[in-house]
């Protein structure tokens, strides 16, 4: 969370940052080895950068490649930075910066999804209401009994946040988020 | 390379280590036993190929291994147990790490049956190295250890330079598999990029060839792009006649004799190199990256220039600050299309930068080096002049400490060849130059080399005089000795009203009886008139030497861009009156470090 004093690297030369902070949505595809999560993770801790969100999973299994999906947050010369730092850790392949590619194809951001599980217990109008909205939500029932649901739904982040601040007054017990999973439109890969 | 070259063999991995070192030109290895590596050093023990040289302290190894490498191009490489071996080995390569030498530590483990179950000198040491290297393996299974290693070599000697950590438990060293010889094919993940964009070459001369006010600012890639790149770079300065100034780092791919030197820039560098840094309209920096101690306060660096920069690190470029033409690729590959395109293309007018070395010469004049001669008491900076001009003509190679020592080698002492000067410059390592110097010696046995030392940074690692005397390496160190910490003292002078807390040692060892404990020759030298003579002496003995050189206790060193300083805001040594010095620093600074 000292993103901000990140430009220098140095107490020495502390200048006013005058570039504003954005959240980007970097992709970094990696040899699916024992460490490499360590590697990325530590880069990020280590240089003071900020992770807001974290998915991974080996995405090709015969090349034992995965994609790391993180969601940081820093200024444009920041994020520049972290995308070259990935670059020279040595099972790195690829990083790419979806939103700065999405910019580049005249699109506002990369397409962005995020599986939540939420838990409501309740009785009553309450669970009558919960099993309603979640309707409204398209969430879905995946485990439920007299007493409780617990609903599967899928989306962007912020519609995630309003399902779940919506749950709240309803019995909501606990949650469960992946972190956002992301690519950009169109036909080309990363 | 041996003759298993193209052979598949079954052997243990302790056997693959040693076979893995000959394959990859391995001759000298830098280490110490234990526990976890003894099937290791068993194999050693059984072959005369790769000698092995025994340190006293596992961070003497590495810093051996750093001035072997720094002095030769080569990788290092040193060889520790496990928990505390790997524990100690950990300074040198994050030293390595900051200035770009290529090692290659081999590190024992607990048996992999044992791993993460707190056992005896178990340490996370892939955990521990993570951060610290270029890239680390944990090798569990016997036959991916000769590939490993291979790969290890290829990481750390390629792209930027860099150490890597190979961390090896007992039971692979014991374990059976096949060995297989250096790939050719490295890992698909892994392609430095060395070839540098054509088009940014061509836009660099164009830009290199309209300015008015050129600087080239060279640092240590054009060291670890190898020898053929310092000899383009002498090329590329004569060509176009621009003035040139290095980093600590860089000293010697440019001569110091050469007529467009300008002397190193940075915090203690000279004042036309830093003044022709702040007013230039072109700057090309050539392997070097905009370190903290070279720009002064970044608001206030060179604001009216073009900026350049030729890196092989992309994550160089931009960091610090913003380069108008970056070429990402090695120097030696990038100067030489710079070079053959200046020729073709470039219409050199000499004449247009007249006004330019005229402005230098007026700084030049200044002669920001210049310091109070003193006739009863050794002055630190004549001491290095002496044993400048008494060691130049030799086959000579320096390492220092780190502290005013090391500032003041950098200052006096001229270099006229690349990988002569090993420092620890990123890190400022105090205690790097004893065993740096026992590298360099073991690389070099035929050669002079001096260990420019401070009082305080030698004795982090003076147990390394042992490993000296034990392998006839007759490294020469000479001590500056002033009885304090002596830039922490300076700084307590700037920034903290003279309170000098803890930098003096009250206990000073005899460095001469030292010397003479540890089977080495020591010297003292107190007076001016009689340092010639003893700096011969410690040249003419075929022994270590601890040089015990008695200086001026509170001189300091400058010029010197003080905390929060731009370039054109220098301290010069006839301004530092005790009053300027006190008043250097505001309170803003002072916040600073």
């Amino acid at each position: 969370m000292n993103a901000q004093l990140q430009p220098t690297g140095s107490a020495y030369f502390i200048a006013k940052e005058t570039e504003k902070p954005e959240n980007h949505t970097l992709s970094v595809l990696v040899d699916n080895e024992p460490g490499v999560l360590a590697r990325v993770i530590g880069l990020f801790s280590g240089r003071g950068y900020n992770i807001e969100s974290l998915t991974v999973s080996e995405t090709e299994h015969e090349k034992h490649l995965s994609r790391i999906t993180i969601v940081t947050r820093g200024t444009p010369h920041v994020l520049e930075q972290i995308k070259h730092q990935l670059e020279r850790i040595v099972p790195v392949h690829r990083v790419v910066d979806l939103t700065v590619r999405s910019h580049e194809f005249g699109q506002e951001r990369p397409l962005e999804r995020e599986l939540a599980l939420v838990k409501v217990a309740g009785t009553g109008e309450a669970r009558v209401e919960a099993l309603r909205l979640a309707d409204a939500f398209r969430a879905s029932v995946i485990d439920a009994n007299t007493e409780h649901f617990i609903f599967e739904i899928t989306g962007k982040g912020s519609k995630l946040d309003q399902f779940i601040a919506i749950m709240k007054p309803l019995g909501l017990v606990e949650i469960c988020r992946t972190g956002v999973a992301a690519m950009n439109r169109g036909p080309q890969g990363m | 390379m041996s003759n298993g070259q193209n052979e598949r063999r079954e052997m243990t991995g302790a056997e693959m280590v040693v076979q893995a070192l000959k394959d990859n030109g391995v001759k000298h290895v830098f280490g110490y036993p234990g526990g976890a590596v003894l099937p290791i050093y068993d194999e050693i023990f059984q072959q005369d190929e790769v000698e092995h040289i025994l340190v006293r302290h596992e961070q003497g190894a590495g810093h051996a291994a750093e001035g072997y490498a720094r002095s030769t191009g080569k990788a290092g490489v040193l060889l520790v147990t496990s928990g505390p071996g790997a524990t100690n080995a950990v300074t040198p390569l994050q030293d390595a790490l900051m200035d770009s030498i290529p090692l290659v530590c081999l590190t024992g483990q607990v048996p992999t049956s044992l791993i993460g179950s707190d056992a005896f000198q178990e340490c996370d040491t892939v955990g521990i190295t993570r951060p610290c290297t270029k890239h680390n393996w944990l090798v569990k299974d016997v036959n991916e250890l000769a590939a490993t290693i291979h790969e290890a070599f290829h990481v750390a000697t390629t792209g930027r330079p860099g150490p890597v950590v190979v961390d090896i438990p007992k039971d692979v060293q014991f374990a059976k598999g096949i060995y297989v010889p250096p790939q050719t094919a490295p890992r698909t993940s892994y392609q430095p990029k060395v070839q540098g964009d054509l088009e940014k070459i061509k836009a660099a001369v164009e830009l290199m060839a309209g300015a008015k006010k050129p600087i080239i600012y060279s640092g240590g890639g054009v060291i670890n792009s190898g020898p053929e790149a310092s000899h383009l770079l002498r090329e590329l300065v004569d060509l176009t006649g621009f003035p040139i100034t290095s980093t600590l780092m860089g000293l010697g791919a440019y001569p110091a004799s050469g007529k467009n030197w300008m002397g190193m820039l940075g915090m203690h560098g000279t004042y036309e190199a830093n003044m022709a840094m702040h007013d230039c309209d072109v700057m090309i920096c050539i392997g070097a990256r905009f370190d903290d101690r070279i720009t002064g306060r970044l608001t206030a660096f060179s604001p009216n220039s073009k900026k350049v920069h030729i890196d092989i690190d992309p994550s160089s470029i931009n960091k610090n600050v913003h380069t108008d033409v970056p070429i990402i690729g090695d120097v030696g590959r990038v100067l030489e299309d710079m070079v053959r395109l200046w020729r073709a293309t470039a219409k050199p007018d000499k004449k247009a930068l007249y006004p330019w070395w005229e402005q230098i010469a007026k700084w030049r004049a200044r002669d920001s080096l210049a310091f109070k001669m003193n006739h009863d008491v050794i002055m630190p900076q004549y001491a290095i002049q002496r044993l400048y001009a008494l060691t130049k003509d030799m086959d000579t190679y320096i390492t220092t400490e780190v502290g005013q020592h090391q500032m003041w080698a950098a200052q006096h002492y001229h270099f006229e060849k690349p990988n002569r000067w090993m420092t620890s410059g990123g890190l400022g390592t105090m205690g790097y130059g004893l065993p740096a110097a026992l590298g360099v010696q073991i690389a070099h046995p035929d050669a002079l080399v001096i260990d420019i030392a401070g009082d305080a940074s030698v004795q982090m690692t003076m147990q390394e005089m042992s490993a000296a005397v034990q392998h006839n390496a007759p490294i020469k160190i000479f001590i500056l000795n002033n009885q304090y910490m002596g830039m922490v003292r300076q700084w307590q002078q700037l920034l903290h009203g003279n309170r000098l807390s803890h930098s003096y040692t009250e206990a000073m060892p005899d460095f001469v009886k030292l010397a003479d404990a540890y089977g080495g020759h020591g010297i003292r030298c107190e007076k001016p008139d009689e340092l010639d003579d003893a700096i011969k002496e410690m040249i003419a003995v075929d022994k270590p030497v601890l040089f015990d050189c008695r200086v001026a206790t509170l001189a300091n060193c400058f010029p010197m861009i003080p905390s929060g300083k731009a370039h054109n805001e220098m301290l010069l040594p006839d301004e530092a009156t005790d009053e300027a010095v006190a008043n250097a620093i505001d309170a803003k600074g002072r916040e600073l470090v």
